[in-house]
Parts: C-alpha cells; sequence; structure tokens
C-alpha cells in the first residue's frame, strides 16, 4: 500500500499524540484519583423513598458523619427536586454522595467539582469530593425531566 | 437512464430540506430563550387545534428529532440514490425496493411527527425511558429507520449485480464508501430497535410495568455513537469523492480513502460507552476500553484532513496557485458548493477536537450534559454535515431538477453566514459549558440557579445563533427559488467524480474484499459490548414504571 512519505510522517505523529493524552488520562486516573462512578448496586425506585432505605430518611438525616470530616449523603432526585435541597459541611471534609432517582432519568453536577452524574432510577450513582474552599456551591439536574427541568438544583454550602 | 432515481432522490431529499426548515427555526427561538426573551407563548398561537408548538421543550424535541434524525437520514438516502448507480454506472435493480422504502420513511415521519407537534412525545431525540411519550412516536421512529435499511436493501442488491455483471474489478469508490456507509448504519441500528421493540414499547403499552433506563442507555449508545458516524461519512463520500473534482484537484490517495471508510466500520460501534462515561451501571474498566477504541476512531478522521486537503492542494496549484499557502486563495471560492463544504471542514477541525476531549474518559467529567456538548455537535453534524449536505444541494439540486441555482452570490453570503454564525454560537456554548457548568437542553431563561457572569455568553451564542437562522433563510430561499425559476441550465450537471492522483498504484484486492473487515467489525463488536450486555440482561431491573410526559 502507498502512502506519502509526509502523510506517513503526519500519521505517527498523531499516533503519538493520541498515546500522550492517554498517558495523561492514566495519570489523572490513577495518580490524581479522578474516577468516573462504577456499578454499585441495584435499586427500586418504587420504593427508594420509603424506610429503611437511605433515601426515604428525612431531608435533616441524608447526610451522615461517618468519622470527624468524613460524610456520606443520600440525595434523591424527582421531577423536579433534589431532596436534601441543602448539603452543609464544614471546609475539609470529604463527602461520598449516593445518587439515585425515583421516577425518570436526572442529571447531578455540582459546580466547583469533578462531580459529574447520571442519577438513574434503579442504579446508585457514587462519586466522592473533598472540600477545601469555603463557599455556596450550586448543583444542579443536566439531564432533561420535563416541564419544570431547569428549576431542579439544590445547593452545598461548605463552612469556613 | 435514471429517472426513478431522480425522482426518488427529489423527494427525499426535498423532505429532508423541510424538516431542516421546521427544525432548524427552533434553534434561534432557543437561543433567545436563553437570554430571556421567550416567543414560546406567542408561537403556541399559531397552530391548528392541538397541533402547535407551546414549549421550549416540545420545541427542542421537534429540533433534534427533525434536523439530526430527519434532515440527515432523508437527506442521506437520498445521496446515496443518486450518487450509487450513477458511480457504478448502473440503475438501480429493484427500484420498487427503494420506492417502497421511501414510503416507509414518509409514513414513519408523519407517525412520530403528529405526537410531537400535538405535545404528547416532548422527550427529545433521545426519548430516555423512563420517559414514555405517546407509542406512536416510537413506533414512527422505527419505521424511518427500517425504511431506510429497506434503502440499503436496494443498495446492495444492486451492488451484488454489478458484482456479477464485473467480475474482478475493483468497487468505483463513491459507490463502495456509501455502500460501507448504509452496512454500518444497518449493524449499528440493531441497538435502538432493540430498546425500542423490547424495553420501550412493551412497557408502553402497558405489557410490563417497568423497564430498565440503564439497559436502555446501552441499547441507545450502542447506536447513538455509530449514528454520527451515519451522518459524518456521506459528506466524507463529497470531500474524497467529489470536491477535489469540483477544485480542480485530484485524489491525493484513493487506497487511504478507501481504508478510512473501512476502518470506519470497524471502529465506528464498539465505542458508545463513551456517551455513558458518568452512567451508574456500566463498569469503569469498559469504560476506559471504549475510550482507547474512540481514539483509534480518530485515527481514520485525522488520514481524512490530510488526504482531502493534498486533493485540494492539487486543485489549488493546478489554479495557478504558487509557495506554500498561495494554492488556497485559487481554490473554487466562488463558487457556493464548494465554500460551503470548504468552510464545514475548517469548523469540523474545532468539531473534532473538542470531540476528543468529550472521548477522554475522565475528562468527560467535565463536560458531561453541560452546553460544551451542544457547542461541539453544532460544529460537527451542524457543520461538517449540515454545510456540507448543503454545499451538495447547490450543485445537485440543479442537477435533477435542470434548474439553474438562482443565486451564486446567495450561495456565498449563506455558506459565509452559516461559518461566522456557528462559530460565535460554539465559541459562547463551549465556554458556557466548560467554565461555567451550565446544562444543555435547559430552559436556561426560566432558570434560579443561572448566574450574571454567564451573560456575555449567552449573548454571543444567541448572536451567533440568530445569524444562523438568517443563513438559513439564505439557503431555502435560494432552493425554493431555484425549484421555481424557469431558467434551465445549460449544459445538464454531471455528479463530480474525483479521479485518483495515482491511478498507477491501484488498489489491493484486500481493500475491496467485504469478508475479512465485516467478520472483525462483528468480533469486534462482540468483544467492546458483549460482556457487558449479558452481565446487564441477566441483571435486568424493569422495577422503573416512570412517568408520562407531557
Amino acid at each position: 500500500m502507498h502512502i506519502d512519505r509526509y502523510e506517513r510522517w503526519y500519521l505517527y505523529g498523531a499516533i503519538a499524540l493520541l498515546l500522550v493524552f492517554m498517558l495523561a488520562l492514566a495519570v489523572s486516573s490513577f495518580a490524581f484519583g479522578i474516577r468516573v462512578p462504577a456499578p454499585y448496586e441495584k435499586v427500586d425506585p418504587r420504593t427508594i423513598a420509603t424506610p429503611p432505605s437511605p433515601w426515604g430518611l428525612p431531608e435533616e438525616e441524608r447526610v451522615r458523619e461517618l468519622a470527624p470530616g468524613r460524610y456520606e449523603a443520600y440525595v434523591l432526585g424527582q421531577m423536579w427536586q433534589f431532596t436534601p435541597k441543602l448539603i452543609t459541611v464544614p471546609k475539609g471534609s470529604t463527602v461520598t454522595f449516593y445518587i439515585t432517582s425515583k421516577d425518570i432519568q436526572h442529571g447531578f453536577k455540582l459546580s466547583g467539582t469533578n462531580l459529574n452524574l447520571m442519577a438513574l432510577p434503579g442504579e446508585v450513582s457514587v462519586l466522592t469530593a473533598t472540600f477545601d474552599t469555603p463557599g455556596t456551591f450550586n448543583f444542579i439536574c443536566h439531564e432533561y425531566c420535563g416541564t419544570l427541568h431547569h428549576t431542579m438544583f439544590g445547593q452545598l454550602v461548605v463552612e469556613e | 437512464m435514471y429517472k426513478s432515481e431522480n425522482r426518488m432522490t427529489a423527494w427525499f431529499i426535498g423532505i429532508a430540506m423541510v424538516a431542516l426548515f421546521i427544525g432548524g427555526s427552533m434553534g434561534p427561538l432557543q437561543k433567545l430563550e436563553h437570554v430571556g426573551i421567550n416567543w414560546y407563548p406567542a408561537l403556541s398561537r399559531l397552530g391548528v387545534g392541538s397541533v402547535r408548538i407551546s414549549t421550549y421543550y416540545q420545541g427542542l424535541t421537534a429540533h433534534g428529532v427533525l434536523n439530526a434524525l430527519v434532515w440527515t437520514t432523508f437527506f442521506i438516502v437520498g445521496f446515496f440514490t443518486y450518487a450509487i448507480p450513477r458511480s457504478l454506472n448502473k440503475p438501480l435493480t429493484h427500484r420498487r425496493v427503494n420506492q417502497i422504502a421511501l414510503i416507509m420513511m414518509i409514513v414513519g415521519l408523519v407517525m412520530a411527527a403528529i405526537p410531537i407537534l400535538t405535545g404528547l412525545a416532548s422527550v427529545l431525540y433521545t426519548f430516555y425511558p423512563p420517559m414514555k411519550a405517546n407509542v406512536f412516536f416510537y413506533l414512527g421512529l422505527v419505521l424511518v429507520v427500517v425504511g431506510s435499511w429497506v434503502a440499503g436493501w436496494g443498495f446492495y442488491l444492486t451492488y451484488w449485480r454489478w458484482r456479477k455483471d464485473n467480475p474482478g474489478e475493483k468497487t468505483p469508490f463513491i459507490a463502495l464508501a456509501s455502500i460501507i456507509t448504509m452496512v454500518m448504519w444497518q449493524i449499528a441500528t440493531l441497538g435502538v430497535a432493540v430498546e425500542i421493540l423490547f424495553l420501550i414499547i412493551p412497557w408502553v403499552l402497558g405489557w410490563t410495568d417497568g423497564t430498565d433506563p440503564q439497559l436502555a442507555r446501552t441499547f441507545f449508545w450502542f447506536t447513538g455513537h455509530p449514528l454520527v458516524y451515519f451522518w459524518l461519512l456521506p459528506a466524507y463520500v463529497s470531500w474524497y469523492g467529489m470536491l477535489p473534482k469540483q477544485a480542480g484537484g485530484k485524489l491525493f490517495s484513493e487506497q487511504l480513502a478507501r481504508l478510512v471508510f473501512w476502518l470506519f466500520l470497524v471502529l465506528s460501534i464498539p465505542v458508545g460507552f463513551h456517551h455513558q462515561f458518568v452512567d451508574p451501571g456500566v463498569p469503569a474498566g469498559w469504560k476506559a476500553i471504549h475510550a482507547v477504541l474512540t481514539y483509534a476512531l480518530f485515527l481514520p478522521s485525522m488520514l481524512t484532513a490530510f488526504t482531502v486537503v493534498a486533493s485540494l492542494e492539487v486543485g489549488g496549484r493546478a489554479r495557478g496557485g504558487t509557495g506554500l499557502l498561495g494554492w488556497i486563495p485559487k481554490l473554487p471560492w466562488g463558487n457556493p458548493s464548494y465554500a460551503a463544504q470548504n468552510l464545514a471542514m475548517i469548523l469540523f477541525v474545532f468539531g473534532g477536537i473538542g470531540g476528543l476531549t468529550n472521548a477522554s474518559y475522565n475528562l468527560n467529567l467535565a463536560v458531561h450534559n453541560t452546553a460544551w456538548v451542544p457547542g461541539h455537535f453544532h460544529l460537527t453534524v451542524g457543520s461538517a454535515v449540515t454545510l456540507t449536505f448543503m454545499g451538495v444541494a447547490y450543485w445537485l439540486v440543479p442537477a435533477i431538477s435542470g434548474k439553474q441555482l438562482f443565486s451564486r452570490r446567495m450561495g456565498l453570503w449563506q455558506a459565509w453566514t452559516w461559518f461566522v454564525g456557528m462559530l460565535l454560537m460554539s465559541n459562547g456554548l463551549h465556554i458556557l459549558g466548560l467554565n461555567f457548568g451550565a446544562p444543555r437542553r435547559s430552559a436556561l431563561g426560566a432558570a434560579p440557579y443561572v448566574d450574571p457572569s454567564w451573560n456575555p455568553m449567552q449573548i454571543e451564542a444567541a448572536i451567533g445563533g440568530i445569524i444562523l437562522g438568517i443563513s438559513g433563510l439564505l439557503f431555502f430561499g435560494n432552493i425554493l427559488a431555484t425549484a421555481l425559476s424557469r431558467k434551465r441550465v445549460e449544459t445538464p450537471v454531471e455528479m463530480p467524480i474525483a479521479e485518483p492522483l495515482h491511478p498507477e498504484y491501484g488498489t489491493p484486492a484486500w481493500l475491496d474484499n467485504w469478508r475479512p473487515w465485516l467478520v472483525t467489525t462483528i468480533l469486534l463488536i462482540l468483544v467492546a459490548y458483549g460482556p457487558v450486555l449479558v452481565s446487564m440482561i441477566s441483571n435486568i431491573n424493569l422495577t422503573s414504571p416512570g412517568a408520562v410526559i407531557r
């Protein structure tokens, strides 16, 4: 097969570039721990919001402190709100979010973090983030979910 | 000789343009809504009975379905109906098959359009269950897809006859590339067909209580990624196989051009998880494998960049260009068909870079479901594909109708306004998504979390969208005037066919032999999707009853 000399070098360059990018991704994933969501457990959306399900607890009890600075948050999406809508944690805490939906597909994106998830009925999305900067951060639904999709958001407050 | 083919092509392309007109008209409304100018209440007063567009999301559904599914599929099938017989120098052998395909696609379109236009299917073009729409929306889409399969079968029958009549001859490039595209589409659409037939329709009709949204997404994106190559490859057919001729050049490397299309057959499908990087139910290791395969899929497009530009350079130099870059201004920029397609290529460079970002595994966390994504795909399907198809229309409509293009100048204005409008709009959208985390598919004009810092980019994107709307009007006006004009072309317009720069290199047999490529395609799909699908299906979770969405 004939490949023009310049095209051959161009192709080598393209392959090298892609290999460099893949290396960068491997480093960011393993060395920096920037992970994508992985399967956790399957759930039943018809009973997800009733106790003893952790998403069935009252809003005030959805954020648990496991150890000083280490939290879990059970967030439930539904048309058109997240519960809890307001999450407050002290600066420096690490929070693991467990997110699902009780009706249709929703999304979850927490500004200022790498937390970008789908909230699917029947599945649990899990990601962890550490909050070193005080402030108020929005988490919004970014998967169309009907008439008032654009009003679906909550806030995370990181206290000094 | 091609009377029947021409008539079918005219129908396909005509319907495609009407779809783009209606779907496209929603675009400026969306951009205006984002900056606080809401015309949907006014629009909802223009209707007949329950047929009216009343909400942002209903309009967005029409925008996605009519632009991304109807404009594309109908134009592509029409383009191939025109090009394949001419490339093979052989009329369609089973015309009835292709006519049936046209009818199926029209019936399917109407069947899906009615629920959309009456507000019973505002589920966007991805229709993710368990959002529930009217059953005819889904049935209509199935009919359009199956109709496109039938068109493919008509092409394959003709090709099979051609091979029997021409033993030992290499398949002409345009025909080969087009048929590879249809075969890839045939395999790819099995995913969405399974999703609709098994996970959606039984649930919508109440035969099962619930559906499995994660499995449904997986079947959808099995089709969803190769869908974009179904859109892109016909543009590549023009760029490789026709445009060099229009530029006075030759196809720089026909061997590589053929290889590129075979690589797309093999690599377009086993990559769908890159649309599911943040899905909870897909294992992280398999997401990484699809990311690597998607990187491999980038290579045929990189090859295309070199070969196509080199082919055009041959033309620029043949037209008197000298020096390192002097061939560029010598290209036929005064020909709207050329200008549109070359501008489409430039926009595609940005779209491709953004696509690589999206495919980059964990980097996707920065952009998933943000405005970056429509920024990306308006550069790809909205420019590389759509602006190229517009460029093709500037010679194809005169070719089929025998009428002269109404205005060359209008065509040039159209191509350049699309270019400028798209740069502005997609730049705004990319920054809104990446820097500000603005979501896609959202009526931001009414969203409580929008920040004033978003305003400059919102305004830039809105201005871009309005310029695109003007460009659209220039396109439709020109085409309509051409169709209604009485001025006939002086000499009949022929399909441009690029000749190879090095015909002496020939075509090795392995670049014209279907079996090894098809086997590799199927094996790679089984490897990339088999284990995850088997696992998801054996643990199927049909517990989501979902909700009806109006």
